[in-house]
């Protein structure tokens, strides 16, 4: 569509469009994938460095017996809040900026489907952090496990604030605010999910560069495309389970409450349906990103790339129907316990697929010990230790030995410490240079792996010990003799050189943004399409979009033959390398263009709007008005449903993106 | 946007037809009704919940296959649709098969 | 150039797309997917607590199936007048449109003001939100499925609004087939919940 309107755009909305291209506005108002991806890298990375923190008090308190360094209740609350605030606000989020930066470059689209319902995404996920956090000056923070089981959820008050009697109201009235407070925050973290959810599929289905056939699809989006639909079904189910838990809080409905009928395992149930696909939501897109790694970095494709796509399939599907695993102790019968032990070992069939795969394309290349292949390695060695430890779970007998243990803590951070966060951090040295256009530290980042590694083997090895000896999750303290002290010292020990290789991470960055080495279009010789692109990449993406005609298009530019002889690099003009010291676009570029303008008269891009940011804006509000009482309920759930209404409207009828003159 | 090639390739069920299907509802609905009230009658419910059930789904069908046209349409639509229903139906039978046929409270 | 090249609301900026489907289409079946298992947990959730009456009413005691019945019929003739909406706009009948999306709309009104009504008949005999987990899960389930309804009622009056304001021109069908998709997933819930409970329950239980 050719942009030659005459006549200045009518004004179709409350405001005009947004018009900043720097500065703080263009980042509230922006469409753009790659900022939006930015923005959630950065905002979760901070919730990450907050669930840290809370980490460490915990091992702090754990670090010798009866230490009085944190009350029972505070104790709760940050136990609570750092699962909640890794699981929904760190990893949930972080795989998501790398969605959102990466996808629309991997298919070869100039951004996703709905870049407003993006951006709405962002904020919707902002807001969620800001209200459940607010908590803090509003009575207290979550404090019953981030699984948070009924009737524990629903009973108060707490142990601490029952010295005198006539506080047991008080400490009731603030449980309740707490759990008005989880379920409301989760749930509008929940929308933010499912709102990117759609437009990732749709994205991924619909905007693919010509000729990116499904199995062409770099591996990292094929793990993007099976998360987002492990997201649209698992969060429907959560947000049901929050509404009817407000429910019971709030307005004094009997669903979960033994005393008035309610059924405490139908909570569980809800709860694990979305919890065990949540598992794979976190631990998939650190998937996807080790199996684009490690080709780039062993020089070789990767191994059974169909393999690997059904394997992510066959998880996502058997991740639906091993939930109940979670509840062996609950007294579900002999033939559901036999039946979902069972479901469970088969998942470790295409889990395991994936570790063979990884090690297959290893075996035999020409390796370059890089930061990113250091942490995918990582990812690879760690998964498989925690892998290991959840079939002990699957076996029934030995479940109930360790259920609620130590072991169990062992376990999950294994796969989700050693699983996820290593994977995500091999993506943020692989993907930098592209975000940044310089390469992060390789010193620093080989010192922040070792350091991670060894942290986070001191931290969590001998919790396997601790737990087969029988020491229990969530205790706030234990008493001397238990023979549990010296381990104990040990992780606290181990959590500080956690925080001392993410201290090398930060220094790292900070140095590398003034002083990092420029990047060059593909600085890792790299195989998928993101690399063809300048880095950063120009705000269109790409001045032409790729024809794809191969699986590893990049490489299939840069390399002739492969499959009986090595590969010959094709001399010059496939690969036109730019000055990254350059912007990237100043072949082009016309300050005096408007938003959603580029320099080139027929690529048209979507306009920066302020509508995602007003309906987001409405949630916590009206969430508060469910936490409030009386007149100030009615004000605030108004105002917050007004908000939410009117950015809805605003933005269904302001078009996508704005015509200029 | 604007009219798709696909969506110019396929065309929908005209008014005609839209006008029986929503008489078949009408009917099945006042079957259901009576059905319903039939039962105070000494009508069997064994035989009549399964045709109950029959009726819900012919008529769940009706207006997923036409009125939303799944019938006409690109069968990537269907296969997005039915595979919630069908995830839907699986764990959700499978929650409420344990809480009627597992251990009960108290066991 | 135009107005008519003037990009209008609600289209997409890229006009190709891989499949050769609409967006926002693709987007509403995806969300519709996910509304299954929306559904699909508050009905397992009555369905597990139908019986849990705590004294209180049971189904067979408490539902008045002929009013049900009627407001039941109207909702699902308003997925009827949607579908004519649509066939009206995709003719360019733009008056006949118009009609029946406001016509579509009343009968989603009177709807809901019939179960408004009916939560009123029923908080008189003393049934309500905390009776017990049946009337808890009944209220939650069915209010739910009330504030879709709302929420399709709006979208359906702001259709209508900007016809009448001439912004809704013919090229923009495909916006009314998702709305209208969204409609007749919100009314076959609805048939699915007239049956399973309010039909069956209240011919399986005893009243009272």
């Amino acid at each position: 569509m050719a942009v030659t309107a005459q006549e200045p755009v009518t004004r179709r909305s409350a405001f005009r469009r947004p018009t900043a291209e720097t500065g703080i506005w263009s980042w509230i108002t922006t469409v753009d994938h790659k900022r939006i991806g930015i923005l959630y890298w950065l905002t979760a990375f901070f919730f990450f460095l907050v669930g840290g923190i809370e980490a460490l008090l915990i091992r702090v308190q754990l670090s010798r017996p009866e230490n009085t360094l944190l009350s029972a209740d505070a104790y709760n609350q940050l136990f609570t809040m750092h699962g909640l605030t890794m699981i929904f606000f760190a990893l949930m989020p972080l795989g998501a900026a790398f969605f959102n930066y990466l996808l629309p470059l991997q298919i070869g689209a100039r951004d996703v489907a709905f870049p407003r319902l993006n951006a709405f995404s962002y904020w919707v996920f902002l807001s969620a952090g800001i209200f459940i956090y607010s908590g803090v000056l509003l009575g207290g923070l979550p404090d019953g496990g981030w699984f948070n089981y009924a009737p524990l959820n629903l009973i108060g008050p707490d142990p601490t604030a029952t010295e005198a009697a006539g506080q047991i109201a008080v400490a009731e009235a603030n449980h309740i605010s707490r759990m008005v407070f989880y379920s409301i925050g989760l749930q509008i973290a929940g929308i933010a999910s499912l709102a990117s959810s759609v437009n990732f599929i749709v994205t991924i289905l619909n905007m693919r560069a010509p000729g990116m056939t499904l199995m062409r699809l770099p591996i990292f989006t094929w793990a993007t495309f099976v998360t987002s639909f492990l997201m649209l079904f698992a969060m429907p189910v959560i947000g049901v389970a929050l509404w009817q838990l407000m429910f019971d809080v709030r307005f004094g409905t009997n669903f979960f409450n033994p005393a008035a009928g309610g059924d405490p395992v139908l909570w569980q149930h809800m709860f694990w349906l979305f919890g065990h696909p949540e598992v794979y939501i976190l631990i998939l897109p650190a998937f996807g990103i080790v199996s684009e790694v490690l080709p780039v970095f062993a020089r070789k494709p990767l191994f059974g790339y169909s393999a690997m796509v059904f394997s992510l399939i066959a998880i996502a599907f058997l991740g639906w129907g091993v939930w109940a695993h979670h509840m062996f102790a609950a007294g579900l019968g002999p033939v559901a316990n036999a039946a979902f032990g069972l479901s469970t070992m088969f998942i470790a069939v295409p889990t395991g697929v994936k570790i063979f795969n990884w090690l297959g394309t290893l075996w035999g290349g020409r390796i370059r010990l890089t930061t990113p292949l250091l942490f995918g390695v990582g990812l690879v060695a760690m998964f498989t230790i925690g892998g290991l430890s959840g079939v002990t779970h699957s076996i029934v007998p030995s479940n109930y030995q360790q259920t609620d243990t130590y072991y169990v803590v062992a376990h999950f951070h294994y796969v989700m410490f050693g699983g996820s966060i290593f994977g995500l951090f091999a993506g943020t040295y692989y993907w930098f240079p592209k975000v940044t256009g310089r390469l992060l530290d390789d010193r620093l980042g080989k010192l922040h792996f070792w350091l991670m590694l060894i942290g986070f083997n001191v931290t969590f090895g001998p919790m396997h010990l601790l737990g087969m000896d029988g020491m229990p999750r969530r205790i706030y303290t234990y008493a001397d003799g238990m023979g549990w002290n010296f381990w104990n010292l040990i992780e606290t020990i181990g959590a500080f050189i956690i925080a001392a290789s993410i201290a090398v991470f930060i220094a790292n960055l900070a140095i590398t943004r003034r002083r990092g080495e420029p990047a060059g279009d593909d600085p890792w010789d790299a195989r998928t399409v993101e690399w063809m692109t300048t880095s950063p990449p120009p705000h269109y993406n790409f001045e032409e979009v790729p024809q794809i005609s191969a699986r590893d298009e990049l490489w299939h530019r840069k390399y002739v033959g492969g499959a009986t002889r090595p590969p010959v690099r094709v001399p010059a003009g496939a690969s036109p390398d730019h000055d990254p010291g350059e912007s990237a676009v100043d072949d082009q570029a016309q300050p005096a263009h408007g938003p959603g303008h580029t320099g080139h008269a027929d690529i048209h891009m979507p306009s920066p709007s302020y509508y995602p940011v007003i309906a987001a804006a409405g949630m916590p509000i009206a969430g508060w008005g469910v936490y409030a009482g009386g007149p100030v309920q009615v004000a605030l759930l108004a105002l917050g449903g007004l908000l939410i209404l009117s950015g809805l409207f605003g933005w269904v009828l302001e078009p996508s993106a704005e015509e200029h003159a | 946007m604007a009219e798709t090639e696909y969506d110019k390739e396929h065309t929908h069920p005209g008014v005609g037809q839209y006008v029986e299907i929503g008489i078949i509802l009408a009917v099945m609905t006042l079957l259901e009704v009576i059905l319903f009230e039939s039962f105070d009658r000494g009508f069997s419910t064994q035989v009549g919940i399964p045709a109950l059930i029959v009726l819900t789904i012919l008529k769940f069908l009706l207006v997923v296959l036409w009125f939303m046209h799944l019938r006409f349409d690109h069968k990537l639509f269907r296969r997005l649709f039915f595979v919630g229903v069908a995830l839907a139906l699986l764990v959700f039978g499978i929650v409420g098969a344990n809480f009627y046929l597992g251990p009960q409270p108290g066991f | 150039m135009s107005d008519m090249s003037a990009p209008l609301p609600g289209t997409d900026y890229e006009h190709s797309t891989s499949l050769g489907l609409s967006n926002n289409k693709m987007a509403m079946w995806t969300f519709i997917g996910s509304e299954c298992l929306f559904f699909g947990a508050l009905i397992s959730t009555y369905l597990i607590y139908v019986g849990r009456t705590n004294e209180g009413p049971t189904p067979a005691g408490i539902y008045d199936v002929p009013f049900t019945s009627v407001s039941t019929f109207i909702l699902l003739m308003s997925s009827l007048g949607m579908v004519l909406a649509l066939a009206a706009i995709q003719a360019g009948e733009m008056r006949k449109f118009r009609t029946w999306i406001l016509a579509t709309g009343l009968m989603g009104a009177t709807f809901l003001a019939g179960q408004f009504y009916e939560f009123t008949v029923f908080a008189a005999e003393e049934f309500n939100l905390t009776t017990s987990p049946f009337s808890s899960s009944f209220f939650v389930l069915t209010g739910f499925h009330g504030l879709h309804v709302a929420l399709g009622i709006l979208m359906l009056l702001a259709m209508w609004t900007a016809s009448m304001m001439g912004r809704l021109p013919q090229q923009l069908h495909t916006t009314v087939e998702n709305i209208g998709l969204y409609w007749h997933f919100v009314d076959i819930v609805w048939i699915i919940i007239f049956t399973v409970v309010y039909l069956i329950p209240a011919a399986t239980t005893a009243p009272g």
